[in-house]
């Protein structure tokens, strides 16, 4: 039996390295095709007709003028008569055309009345809104006891609205009936292996006459796991048209507004601690709006485990469409929720958050001393014992300067994942395997593990993935897939490269342990003259490609959970105009083993710029009178530009107590702390928490403008 | 009529720019297209001459023929008058590296080059730019021979999913042919006309930096022999009497308004 695991240190090459992505050239010269840029042979596009209203029913529908539009060659009702919507511009009828225009055209033609039903859009307020489901209460030890015993308390408000993914390539697919019960279709999505079933399902066919394909993928962020109801219409509309292929992307409007909620969560906190900031008791009551559906939980009080601690967090049902995962699903709603509440405390303690959280790192768990390494390394990465000052900046003149901190956790272990090697007789070592590249280095992190498992340069491997007729592998979600699908392949490749040895053995006079794959030979360890070249050891098989499989879950500790990371944020706050600068962020991050270097680090770099720009700007505005989003397109809905982002410093941990546990995911934990960081940063600098996010001007404005209030009437 | 599809806003929610170019086939209705059309009767020979109507030539609603000048070669197409030029790179002649994402001039995925200067090809309509040369990502350097400034941000990982990417590099493009040796504070101007949802700023800072001293020896994919449009390069800009320099200069000064705060 081949014992798995990683090499050891000494003898890894590739892994660990900074290795450009493998696909890197193929999109900046415009070369790679995504699911938007396909256009197989005879293609019609679909466009759909959504409804305008936040709640309503169908009264009368009729498509028959549409019908017979130039052009149209399938119709479809989603949802006819009598139907009540639950969200606005859900789907009523998608039609497919010969060109973009004409189905466009052919949707102005249908008739359709709507009857208004009243609508429940609002989220920020618990007091009295309709329709909320409580959770269950959590409480460790005695919390009240605990509270009123506590030398210092604070209480705060706090929150975050729903914010959108707004995916740069649209959600959407292209489907296409090759036979009776047969279907292909390109997806957009995050999980190949995953729409494959749920297609199959959907559209009751046999499973294994479904085969997705995502070659090139546009951006996800947790939005892309499901082949949505408009994926099996679009299959629909290609059977109608008499199998010919069928492209469905949503505009721009519906991807803002149906294709990708984060839940909202607000909270009231109360947190005691002993003078010396030792925590002793917290209590939240937060809630927030997933649509109709669950709002999820903000896991609290966030990493530091309070021994006397009480929390309950209440789902708004409100008529949108319903939440999708996004990054690290509930942590950077408990993160901000918690580490808001941490620095008031500190300030109110007149300790530097720094100390407060060292204070009570015992708290945190087995990644404590993750954490007290991160934050030492953060700490000389910031500058934050030279340059904190107490809340509020002294300085003279309207800008004032702040510095905020926040740490955080995730789990990250790889999910299920099989890959199969086979090695062509020509030299070429293949990998095969369903996953998907979302612009993570999927495809990259596969090659780095085959290539040095095998003693292979990068350009003598290749990876196959993105298409579900490849060995299955979960969702690219959770930051499991790069320990999934490199786990998968080492064993893969560790495999093949055992049945290489015990077939070479023999001709190099020696025992299959005693060789090694290094710099493309197979050879005897210290004996480099008893070798046979990387083709000839392959060619002892014959003309029939050699072929291994791997799987993840499986024996050796190849993949671990639980990482821990630091985030420091510099910003700069006019007092006078509500302008937030971040002039600079430093992330410290841990993830056991990198693979690759590069990407990791741009995991981070992405982490953090989407993070500033939740932090800033990014909010779904809904009218409360008609219910409908208002902000459906990049001008209102706000993301940072180049220019909003600051200095940005990544710093990940590597080498001993953080190598040996294995590879773990990365697309989340980066993705928590910003928000919390910056919000942070912000009452650091004009001395008042801003509570509600994103701290656009007004809010900002309006939190000054509420202290000087008080002040007067004080 | 604007060759700076980047310039204009359009109003929050409701109909789009876009849509209202779209929706009128009436060439005459905006600015001075009505020159434009005249100039492509001339263009288009055998082809039916618009009708006119109040004074104005009107095209469509139909198809109609067009020249377009796209990385140095030319392309006939007989496209709807409402055909942008975005959709007549992507869905017709197959040049899908401009993107579409937002499809109303403001993500700056679909940005190529127009005469010189980066546009936003979801804004234009296609008709409207049968004189003006157009370089797409593609003219730019191919995957075994990459344009230096491709071969920068491939190395300095300028790039995650990937689909804002070619609209960052043509708009980058344009930035360094204007200004050779750019501040970061340049960077962030030039660039400010497109978004990045992964997250890759910071590997397109050091990217475009990088590859700032390596695009004078840059050679860009040469035309094949025997085409290219005649006769046009002599034609002024539609914008008149204003010279090139003068009005790219203008237009830089236009262009990315900076969008914080």
């Amino acid at each position: 039996m081949v014992e798995h695991s990683w090499p050891d240190v000494k003898d890894r090459r590739l892994i660990g390295q900074r290795v450009s992505r493998l696909d890197g050239p193929a999109k900046v010269t415009g070369r790679a095709k995504y699911t938007y840029d396909l256009q197989p042979s005879g293609m019609l596009w679909a466009k759909v007709l959504r409804c305008p209203h936040a709640h309503a029913r169908i009264k009368r529908l009729d498509v028959s003028a549409a019908r017979a539009m130039p052009g149209v060659k399938a119709v479809r009702i989603i949802q006819g008569q009598g139907t009540e919507i639950q969200w606005a511009l859900d789907d009523v009828v998608a039609i497919a055309a010969t060109s973009e225009n004409r189905a466009e055209d052919a949707l102005r033609a249908i008739v359709v009345e709507y009857e208004v039903l009243p609508h429940q859009v609002k989220d920020d307020i618990l007091e009295g809104a309709a329709n909320v489901t409580p959770g269950e209460e959590e409480t460790v030890g005695d919390p009240e006891a605990a509270m009123a015993a506590s030398a210092v308390r604070v209480q705060g408000r706090y929150g975050m609205p729903v914010v959108s993914h707004n995916c740069m390539e649209a959600h959407g697919q292209i489907c296409q009936w090759t036979g009776p019960d047969s279907l292909t279709a390109w997806c957009s999505t995050q999980a190949v292996s995953g729409v494959a079933t749920q297609l199959a399902e959907g559209l009751d066919i046999p499973a294994t006459n479904v085969r997705v394909v995502t070659e090139y993928m546009g951006g996800g962020f947790g939005s892309k796991f499901s082949a949505d109801r408009w994926g099996i219409d679009c299959a629909q509309l290609s059977k109608q048209a008499g199998g010919v292929p069928v492209k469905l992307m949503l505009e721009r409007r519906a991807e803002l507004t149906v294709a990708g909620d984060r839940p909202s969560a607000f909270a009231e906190v109360e947190v005691g601690a002993q003078p010396d900031g030792t925590l002793t008791a917290w209590s939240s009551k937060s809630w927030g709006t997933g649509g109709l559906g669950n709002s999820g939980n903000p896991p609290m009080p966030y990493v530091f485990q309070i021994p006397n601690r009480r929390h309950r967090h209440s789902s708004v049902a409100t008529h949108r469409a319903s939440s999708r995962a996004w990054r690290a699903p509930n942590h950077p709603q408990g993160c901000y929720l918690t580490m808001s509440a941490l620095e008031d405390l500190a300030a109110k303690l007149g300790m530097n958050p720094l100390d407060l959280f060292l204070q009570n790192l015992s708290m945190a768990g087995p990644l404590e001393k993750v954490y007290r390494e991160e934050l030492e390394v953060a700490d000389q990465l910031m500058g934050w014992r030279q340059r904190w000052h107490p809340r509020g900046d002294p300085a003279r003149g309207p800008i004032k300067r702040g510095l905020g901190l926040s740490l955080h956790t995730w789990g990250g272990r790889g999910h299920r994942s099989n890959c199969e090697v086979t090695l062509h007789p020509d030299g070429l070592a293949e990998a095969k395997i369903s996953s998907q590249d979302i612009g993570t280095g999927t495809r990259t992190v596969i090659a780095i593990v085959l290539a040095d498992t095998l003693g292979l340069p990068l350009d003598a491997v290749k990876v196959s993935l993105g298409d579900s007729r490849y060995p299955a592998s979960g969702g690219s979600g959770g930051s499991t897939t790069v320990g999934g699908v490199t786990s998968a392949t080492r064993r893969a490749a560790q495999n093949v490269l055992a049945m290489i040895f015990a077939k070479a053995a023999p001709r190099l006079q020696a025992k299959p342990e005693e060789l090694e794959a290094a710099e493309g030979v197979i050879r005897v360890k210290g004996d480099a003259a008893r070798s046979l070249t990387w083709r000839q050891a392959v060619a002892l098989f014959g003309r029939t490609p050699l072929t291994a499989t791997g799987a993840n879950p499986g024996d050796g500790e190849l993949t671990g959970s639980g990482v821990g990371g630091v985030q420091m944020a510099d910003v700069s706050v006019d007092v006078e105009t509500g302008v937030v600068k971040v002039n600079k962020m430093v992330a410290v991050q841990d993830c056991g083993l990198i693979v690759n270097l590069k990407t990791a680090e741009s995991q981070v770099y992405g982490a953090l710029i989407m993070g500033i720009s939740s932090a800033l700007s990014e909010e779904k505005v809904i009218d409360p009178v008609t219910g409908i989003m208002l902000n459906v397109d990049f001008e209102s809905y706000r993301m940072a530009g180049i220019g909003d982002v600051g200095e940005l410093v990544v710093h990940m941990m590597t080498g001993p107590g953080y190598d040996e546990r294995g590879v773990i995911g990365l697309g989340e934990p980066p993705m928590v702390s910003p928000c919390a960081a910056i919000g942070n940063a912000v009452a650091n600098a004009v001395g008042v928490r801003v509570p509600f996010l994103p701290l656009t001007p007004r809010r900002v404005l309006d939190a000054l403008a509420a202290r000087a209030e008080k002040k007067e009437t004080a | 009529m604007s060759r700076d599809g980047k310039r204009h806003d359009a109003p929050a929610g409701g109909i789009s720019r876009r849509d209202f170019l779209r929706g009128g086939a009436v060439a005459g209705a905006l600015g001075s297209a009505g020159l434009l059309a005249g100039e492509l009767v001339e263009g288009a020979k055998g082809q039916p001459a618009p009708r006119m109507e109040a004074g104005v030539e009107i095209f469509g609603p139909g198809p109609v023929p067009m020249r377009l000048r796209i990385n140095g070669k030319s392309y006939d197409l007989n496209l709807e008058p409402r055909t942008t030029l975005l959709d007549a790179l992507r869905d017709h002649l197959e040049l899908t590296g401009a993107k579409k994402v937002c499809d109303r001039g403001t993500c700056g995925a679909c940005t190529v080059i127009l005469d010189g200067d980066p546009v936003y090809a979801c804004s234009l309509l296609a008709i409207d730019v049968q004189r003006q040369p157009i370089d797409t990502l593609e003219g730019l350097g191919r995957p075994e021979k990459l344009h230096p400034l491709q071969a920068a941000f491939v190395e300095n990982d300028a790039q995650q999913c990937g689909f804002c990417t070619p609209g960052f590099v043509m708009a980058a493009k344009a930035l360094l042919d204007h200004t050779p040796n750019p501040s970061l504070g340049d960077i962030h101007h030039g660039l400010s006309g497109n978004f990045c949802r992964c997250g890759t700023y910071a590997g397109m800072r050091r990217a475009v930096l990088a590859a700032a001293p390596l695009m004078a020896g840059a050679i860009e994919e040469e035309p094949e022999e025997g085409e290219g449009l005649e006769g046009t390069d002599a034609i002024d800009p539609t914008d008149g009497g204003v010279d090139n320099k003068k009005s790219r200069k203008n237009k830089k000064k236009r262009k990315g308004k900076g969008r914080h705060g």
